[in-house]
């Protein structure tokens, strides 16, 4: 049975976005975080 | 002997403020310009090219899958080079560079088998097959997060990372077997379809791929930059602070 390949076109590039998108988030706070601290340290 | 062009280049950028300086803009415009074109290659590909003879509209996968599985081992090249520049000049950029290349490498190599995996369901009949590629693929995976428990582990201990280096460079032998292994053992993975100079992929269905492989490579070394970044500036923070718990 040939099976359709949209829900599986659809999930492979939903997948990919998602992971993108949550990759790009966290990094970027995580460098915030440290920018952050550095300028705490050199005030404190 | 004279220097290879590129070394002043690399002892140049090695210092991290001016690093930096050349950092703070390049990485939205990266990001950004990454961003645009990966998205247009994707509306492209599912949208403006007519589906394979074979596979179908499954071969819109290609699109997303093809970068991922380059990433993958192009992020474990850029680990491997930065190690030899660690281990040969000592530069501490070199050690950021490896560190901060770890994650993105990780998940788009673990992106390429998940998306192949998608792929190979509604094309081969099957999620999964032990084959030379696939399972070469796996293994790098696997190596990418036991480099980062390794970082991790070298942090702890306060080692000069001269072991996760080392691990680096002795695991970019796995490049060439996943770039060979369709070549050396008979696979369900099809063999070469896109080389330097020709492609038995007709030019109407590949032409997003350009637009998607450099849209994720653009994005991935933004990427790669704010984690450089966050890594630097988290050093620097606990070095200030050390030095005043001293004074």
């Amino acid at each position: 049975m040939k099976l359709d390949p949209w829900p599986f076109v659809t999930a492979a590039y939903a997948i990919v976005a998602i992971a993108a998108v949550a990759m790009s988030l966290l990094s970027w706070r995580a460098m915030r975080r440290a920018e952050r601290a550095l300028e705490e340290s050199r005030r404190a | 002997m004279p220097k290879p062009w590129f070394v002043p280049a690399i002892h140049a950028l090695a210092n991290p403020a001016r690093f930096l300086k050349i950092a703070r803009p390049l990485t939205p415009l990266l990001f950004w310009l990454g961003i645009a074109l990966a998205a247009f290659g994707c509306w492209a590909g599912l949208t403006q090219t007519p589906p394979d003879y074979l596979q179908g509209d499954a071969v819109r996968i290609i699109y997303i899958h093809v970068p991922t599985a380059w990433l993958g081992m192009a992020g474990w090249s850029g680990i491997a080079i930065s190690s030899i520049a660690y281990l040969v000049w000592r530069h501490p950029l070199a050690r950021v560079a490896a560190q901060a290349i770890a994650m993105p490498g990780a998940l788009f190599a673990g992106l390429c088998l998940v998306t192949g995996s998608i792929w190979g369901r509604p094309t081969w009949g099957t999620w999964w097959q032990w084959d030379g590629r696939l399972t070469s693929m796996l293994l790098l995976f696997f190596v990418y997060l036991a480099y980062m428990a390794l970082v991790r582990a070298d942090d702890d201990r306060g080692g000069d990372g001269r072991i996760p280096a080392i691990f680096g460079i002795a695991g970019s032998v796995l490049l060439p077997i996943i770039r060979y292994s369709v070549v050396w053992w008979n696979t369900l993975h099809q063999g070469q379809s896109i080389g330097l100079t020709s492609s038995t992929i007709a030019m109407s269905i590949m032409w997003p791929l350009f637009f998607t492989l450099a849209g994720f490579t653009l994005f991935f070394a933004a990427i790669v930059l704010i984690r450089m970044r966050a890594l630097i500036a988290g050093a620097k923070a606990e070095a200030r602070l050390r030095r005043k718990a001293t004074v």
